[in-house]
């Protein structure tokens, strides 16, 4: 019986639309993404929306996701590899308010993922669409910052100028120094930003089993890596590209061959290094994997250096 | 069999929910066009006059608005009802100058000769070109193509009937002009495919 009155009232209501944006806006969208997907790497301009949300706190990847998302689906969001950070919280809820879908913080369950900068350690499977949030869709921005000129070196093919920046790396440090946002060449054709996702993320985007979908909303760009697409980080026949190493393994899940994040304990120099994907350091602790500084079990654990 | 009920109305026959409708024929279309030669499910969410297919008013009612100018092939130009029907429901501006447009509309894929005859963007611009959805019988009892690209994982095949005339030879000269190009839809009854400008055409006798 009270539900009538809720529909009067909530019809009186100013409302919005399934996942926020109006139709015509992710009609907008979709046909950005399609272009993008039909030449990866390429930048396609479309008309970004203002969104409740400042810029620079997702909301090309929050466009792309509500452009694409669907009831059915479910929706994982990481800041840094952690689910629990306030950008990865605030997008989680603001999905799960304007479009009423199932979130998760489980990599395998999520149908979509959006997130800032990391790409999850757990190995990403066909249904899935990963969606990165871009603060510089440009890769020759800082090197070049005349729009008109950048594009049209795009359209020449005309990637010197990125070697030569990664060649003064090497001339003032010995080594490529660029640790994220490393440059890629996908499919041979254009030089892409993979957004600011740590060197050690790279690898995970050549022949990806998942769709790779990139939104930048205050600089207006969509672009896009097909499944199974060559994704190549830039490098030199001497100096190839090489992964950030840790010398040692996770203080809490022991894992190893992750990327891990270092944490300040005291001002004594202390320190540890964690996972920086939460999820898959919260599994391996509930598989029952020790590291170092979890306390209950030292047997596996190393001495955690100081 | 019985057929689909053409409605006798150009005003009946669009999404019964829009906003469902669209996003699923969306994710269908955008999994066909990640990976080339896939085959998606697509169900019949419009009612379209003869001869536009279900599943390619679909497509058009997805993404054609007022922003996108569409052309129609001579079959589909030759019902008024057709043009009427597309008009009504997304806005959209019919164009006879098949470069102005950034949809096309094909019933009848033998029937058309060139593929560059439509907007091939340029080479700053690449998107700005137009996207064919070819209406097919078939997906997989055609001639079969052999696909390589972004997005296949090896090769990929798909077997669409009826193409355009040469269109092994059209597609090559299609991908050689990359990143400039046209994407392909193929629209078959309940099911969708795509080979984006990226998809190379493996020769039949390699």
């Amino acid at each position: 019986m009270n539900a009538p009155v809720t529909n009067e009232v909530s019809q009186n209501l100013a409302t919005y639309n399934f996942a926020y944006l109006d139709e015509q806006t992710k009609r907008m969208i979709r046909r950005a993404i399609l272009k993008g997907i039909a030449v990866p790497g390429y930048q396609v301009p479309f008309a970004s929306r203002e969104m409740p949300m400042p810029y620079g706190w997702g909301t090309g990847g929050v466009q792309v996701t509500a452009a694409i998302i669907g009831s059915e689906d479910v929706l994982k969001v990481i800041d840094q590899g952690a689910d629990d950070t306030t950008n990865a919280v605030s997008i989680r809820a603001f999905f799960a308010k304007t479009a009423g879908v199932a979130t998760t913080t489980a990599t395998p369950d999520a149908t979509i993922i959006q997130t800032r900068h990391r790409i999850p350690e757990t190995p990403l499977t066909a249904g899935q669409v990963l969606v990165y949030q871009v603060p510089i869709p440009e890769p020759l921005r800082f090197l070049e910052p005349r729009e008109t000129e950048t594009r049209k070196m795009h359209a020449l093919e005309e990637y010197g100028l990125m070697h030569v920046k990664l060649y003064e790396d090497i001339a003032r440090n010995g080594h490529i120094a660029t640790t994220y946002a490393y440059p890629v060449k996908v499919e041979g054709r254009y030089v892409m930003d993979p957004s600011p996702t740590p060197k050690f993320d790279n690898p995970k985007m050549h022949q990806s089993e998942a769709l790779q979908l990139f939104g930048a909303g205050r600089e207006k760009r969509i672009y896009a890596i097909p499944p199974h697409t060559e994704v190549v980080s830039l490098d030199f026949e001497d100096h190839p590209f090489e992964i950030q190493h840790f010398d040692q393994p996770c203080a809490m899940c022991g894992a190893e061959q992750v990327y891990l994040d270092e944490v300040v304990l005291d001002d004594k120099g202390g320190r540890m290094f964690v996972c920086s994907d939460t999820h898959h350091c919260e599994s391996r602790q509930a598989e029952g994997h020790r590291g170092a500084l979890l306390g209950d079990d030292a047997s596996t654990g190393k001495e955690a250096t100081r | 069999m019985t057929a689909i009920p053409q409605t006798n109305t150009v005003y009946e026959g669009g999404f019964a929910d829009p906003v469902w409708a669209s996003q699923t024929v969306f994710r269908a279309l955008m999994d066909a066009m990640a990976r080339p030669g896939s085959v998606q499910a697509l169900s019949d969410v419009t009612v379209p006059p003869a001869p536009l297919s279900a599943s390619a008013s679909a497509l058009i009612a997805t993404l054609a608005d007022a922003d996108t100018p569409v052309w129609l092939d001579a079959a589909l130009t030759k019902v008024s009802a057709v043009k009427d029907w597309i008009v009504f429901h997304t806005g959209a501006p019919v164009v006879s100058n098949p470069s102005d447009a950034a949809f096309a509309l094909v019933a009848a894929p033998q029937n058309l000769s060139a593929l560059n005859g439509f907007s091939l963007g340029t080479q700053e611009f690449p998107d700005r070109s137009t996207t064919i959805i070819l209406q097919v019988s078939t997906l997989s009892d055609g001639a079969p193509l052999t696909l390589e690209g972004p997005g296949i994982k090896g090769q990929a095949r798909v077997a669409p009937d009826p193409l355009p005339q040469h269109f092994e030879n059209q597609w090559r000269a299609n991908r050689a002009a990359f990143p400039r190009g046209v994407d392909l839809i193929l629209a078959a009854p309940g099911c969708v495919a795509a080979l984006p400008r990226s998809t190379r055409l493996v020769s039949r006798e390699a």
